[in-house]
């Protein structure tokens, strides 16, 4: 039989690189807004591009969270209590994010929209860095006593190398949402060639902090250890697809870009997992407190339903996705939009 | 530090807990039955091919979105909850708790926010036919997702499928947790009980209009479909009810008893069922008591002579089997809501034979006399649910997973004052979006179906590149 317990860990990390990849975007268009968007139209066009896809990309995270509920609940628990904080302050934003991109258009009020404008700033902002910070304390690892019960305050999870961490997936998620405008706005649009700064500027500061996080991890913290030399694989693909990008956005090669900021996010995040294993969570108090992949698994009988399950529904739901992607592939364009409402349903 | 302002971590993340709870399903069940009814107004569209009422299913579906934002992110909040609040209890129930909700989200959850998108602002890119199914999917999905977590809960309620391993619950049979009765029965209870949310918003916004002879021709309709809708929704919610009751009787004789306020088995060989009770906790009894003989025999049991158990003799048999403890819920509250739920539940059904009478008699255009109580029925579901949930869920204390796992024993290892302050920020942002939720349905609703300037679209369809451009 397989080891569940290793694909599961795999699945998951399968899981939020879709997540980051996806939700990456949407909090880069969304920190982007008030740098790139001049006036109202402009606005409009930017949170069109992710209008009818942002409530979908956020779903993946329900399901690696419910994920690691089924198959690690051990984990589950432990992770989240000890980042309580954290996970607070990522809550809070994803409510505020979504209520801002439902609402904003329900009122042409100038103070109204400008609330949620920036609701939507600081809600987006605030989840792209601490979800850096959460991944770097998972891989460093924190002070859990018996039974994952964590033994330490909050400035234990905040330190040098969880903000490293915090500060890549921020940058990196800047770089992802500026190549994804990069692929959905109108070329002629003035905003495009803005967003095409954007991401140059974006793309300096995710090369410098990525780096240094891998960098930091490997060499400080010692981190990444039970790599072999495939694994490596992995993180190197991360780092030439960096370097990718550039080469990307100096010739004018939109695709080529987002796919390359895509790739780095989906190959950083599989390093991250990848790391986890065997010991999904060290202890920073002693390695018998350690959670490791088999001593917090669920049961064979619930992995193999939950396998089942996957190997099921995953494709379906990856086909129509895909299919909402492609119904609205073309570009979105400021021009046209009528500066305030229109209305979707007319006189009768 | 183990409290803060005298409350300690449990009572915090008990209070957050339910509280978070009773804010999401304020917004759930309306989305469930919703869904249902703009699927059902969208295809008598389709098949009519009436423009008047193609913008009925827009004017409906825009409330549909205000609202089920708002369902979506307060959702996430609870699914967080378990492991961040109850680090315990996730460990316990993993193996079996964590698969439902996988489940929700692998079935219903996708589906839902993929074609919602599709039909909101796919509708003038993909065909009629498609925009049709995928309201339809929305509507499925919904269920489904209540489906789901109905089950979850319901294991909580009566374990089934399981067994006990190095300290955990693990499953042993997974068709037996999918078919707990349990399970099915509240299902029907609550899928019923979301119909009428819906359904009463509904009336209320088609009188409103049909009282200022504003599309008359369109809200006639929603008015019918969602009268339909009202009674299924608020007979099957008593009929699914009684089933509970009974169930509750075998499964959890102490919550039912707390239902009913029967300290002590009655004398004599009926019991009867009490109307207005006075319950003591201190006492344990009730400080006064009105009762009518033979109607508990009935609602319990389908006949005039069965008792159920009191709670003094259950506290005493507990104590027996599980050790020395509290095992009495704190009966005023769950005696009090359960009655608030089922006067508002007889109400409803009330109402809507009142309607379907005015309806047979040719006069369901004007709503009458009872314009004024319908403008206020959408709240009357809303309090039954909250009510119900408050019966269920503080009726099963001091389990949270009833008989095996005690509540104490489930949360986490928390420093108090995050959890204050994470649960003051909860209800800041939490009573803000009711707010905001009710206000833009109120002014959508009463907006009606002109008056563009009023009427944006929730986020703004984008404008795209012309066909046949460069993409
Ligand atoms: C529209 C809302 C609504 C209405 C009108 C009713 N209920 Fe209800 N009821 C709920 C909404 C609800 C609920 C909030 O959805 C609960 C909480 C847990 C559950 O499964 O459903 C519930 C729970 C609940 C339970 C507890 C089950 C248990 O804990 O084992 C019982 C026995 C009933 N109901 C019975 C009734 C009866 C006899 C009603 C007759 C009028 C009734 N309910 C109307
Ligand atoms: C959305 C509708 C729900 C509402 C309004 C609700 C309400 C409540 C309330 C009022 C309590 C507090 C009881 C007490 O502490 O005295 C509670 C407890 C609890 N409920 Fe529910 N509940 C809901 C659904 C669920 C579901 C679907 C689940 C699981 C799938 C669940 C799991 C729990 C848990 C784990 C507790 C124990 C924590 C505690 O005691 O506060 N609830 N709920
Ligand atoms: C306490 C247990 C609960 C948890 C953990 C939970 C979890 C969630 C989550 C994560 C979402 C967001 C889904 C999305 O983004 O698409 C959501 C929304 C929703 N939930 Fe809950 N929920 C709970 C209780 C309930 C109950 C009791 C019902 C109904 C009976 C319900 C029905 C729904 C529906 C219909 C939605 C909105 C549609 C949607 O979001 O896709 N939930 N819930």
């Amino acid at each position: 039989m397989p080891d569940l317990p290793t694909l599961w860990l795999f699945l998951i990390g399968l899981t939020f690189s879709i997540y980051f990849f996806l939700d990456g975007f949407t909090f880069g268009e969304g920190i982007l807004q008030p740098f790139l968007a001049r006036r109202e139209r402009e606005r409009r066009a930017m949170i069109g591009t992710v209008g009818p896809f942002w409530a979908a990309n956020e779903v993946w995270i329900i399901l690696g969270a419910g994920a690691i509920f089924a198959a690690f609940p051990l984990w589950y628990g432990t992770l989240m209590t000890a980042l309580y904080p954290m996970f607070t302050l990522i809550l809070l934003s994803l409510i505020g994010r979504g209520v801002a991109f439902e609402y904003r258009g329900e009122s042409s009020n100038v103070r109204w929209r400008t609330f949620w404008d920036v609701t939507s700033f600081v809600t987006n902002l605030l989840p792209a860095f601490l979800w850096g910070m959460i991944m770097a304390n998972m891989v460093r690892g924190l002070p859990l006593g018996s039974s994952g019960r964590y033994q330490g305050g909050v400035s234990e999870a905040i330190n040098a190398f969880s903000v490293l961490g915090g500060l890549a997936t921020l940058s990196m998620f800047i770089l992802h949402g500026a190549t994804f405008l990069l692929l959905r706005l109108d070329q002629a649009d003035p905003i495009h060639a803005r967003a095409r700064h954007a991401a140059l500027t974006a793309g300096a500061f995710a090369t410098l902090f990525v780096l240094a996080f891998v960098y930091w991890g490997f060499i400080q913290e010692a981190l990444f250890r039970s790599f072999g030399l495939t694994a490596w694989l992995f993180p190197a693909a991360a780092a030439i697809n960096l370097l990718l990008i550039w080469a990307a956005l100096a010739r004018k090669k939109d695709t080529l870009a987002f796919a390359a900021t895509g790739l780095t996010i989906v190959f950083a995040t599989a390093t991250i997992f990848i790391n986890l294993h065997p010991v999904l969570m060290p202890s920073t108090i002693g390695d018998a407190y350690s959670l490791t992949v088999q001593n917090s698994a669920s049961e064979p009988y619930t992995l193999r339903l939950m396998t089942y399950a996957s190997l099921f529904f995953l494709p379906l739901i990856l086909a129509y996705q895909g299919w909402n992607f492609w119904v609205f592939r073309r570009r979105v364009t400021g021009h046209d939009a009528a500066e305030d409402g229109q209305a979707v349903y007319g006189q009768t | 530090m183990n409290e803060i302002l005298g409350f300690s971590t449990l009572d915090l993340s008990r209070f957050q807990f339910a509280t978070t709870s009773i804010f999401h399903y304020f917004f759930v069940p309306f989305t469930v039955g919703f869904a249902l009814i703009i699927a059902v107004l969208q295809t008598l569209a389709y098949r009519s091919g009436d423009p008047k009422l193609e913008n009925l299913t827009r004017f409906f579906g825009h409330l549909f979105f205000i609202n089920f934002a708002v369902g979506v992110v307060t959702g996430i909040v609870q699914e967080f909850q378990f492991g961040m609040n109850w680090q315990g209890f996730s460990n316990f129930v993993g193996n079996i708790f964590g698969v439902p909700l996988a489940l929700e989200v692998l079935m219903a959850f996708f589906l839902e926010s993929t074609f919602l998108g599709l039909w909101w602002f796919g509708k003038d890119r993909i065909p009629a036919w498609a925009s049709l199914a995928s309201i339809w999917i929305v509507a499925a999905g919904t269920t489904i997702s209540a489906f789901w977590i109905i089950i979850a809960n319901a294991w909580m309620q009566h374990p089934v499928g399981f067994e006990i391993k190095n300290g955990r619950a693990v499953m042993t049979d997974a068709w037996a947790i999918v078919t707990n009765p349990k399970g099915l029965e509240w299902f029907a209870h609550i899928w019923t009980g979301s119909l009428t949310v819906a359904a009463f918003f509904v009336l209320a916004v088609s009188a409103y209009h049909l009282r200022r002879r504003a599309n008359v021709e369109a809200f006639r309709v929603s008015f019918r479909v969602a009268l339909m809708t009202a009674l299924i929704g608020s007979g099957g919610v008593i009929l699914a009810g009684h089933e509970q009751g009974q169930s509750a009787v075998r499964d959890q004789p102490m919550k039912y008893a707390a239902f009913s306020a029967l300290w002590d088995a009655p004398e004599g060989n009926q019991m009867p069922e009490s109307l207005i009770a006075l319950p003591s906790n201190d006492a344990r009894e009730n400080r006064f008591e009105l009762s009518v003989p033979y109607v508990g025999s009935f609602l319990a049991f389908n006949n005039f002579t069965d008792k159920a158990k009191g709670i003094n003799d259950l506290q005493k048999e507990y104590e027996a089997k599980y050790g020395p403890g509290n095992y009495t819920p704190w009966v005023w509250p769950v005696y009090w809501s359960f009655r608030v739920m089922v006067g508002l539940g007889f109400l409803m059904l009330l109402v809507t034979l009142v309607y379907v009478w005015r309806w047979r008699q040719g006069k369901l255009d004007d709503p009458g006399r009872l314009y004024p109580l319908l403008l206020a029925m959408p709240l009357v579901p809303h309090l039954a649910n909250f009510s119900g949930w408050i019966a269920t869920e503080m009726g099963r204390q001091p389990w949270i997973v009833q008989g095996l796992l005690r509540t104490g024993d489930a949360v986490s290892q928390l420093n108090p004052l995050w959890v204050l302050l994470s649960l003051a920020a909860f209800w800041v942002v939490y009573l803000t979006l009711i707010g905001l939720d009710v206000f833009l349905l109120t002014r959508t609703a009463r907006a009606g179906m002109h008056e563009p300037d009023v009427e944006t679209p929730s986020v703004p369809a984008p404008d795209y590149v012309p066909e046949g451009a460069r993409l």
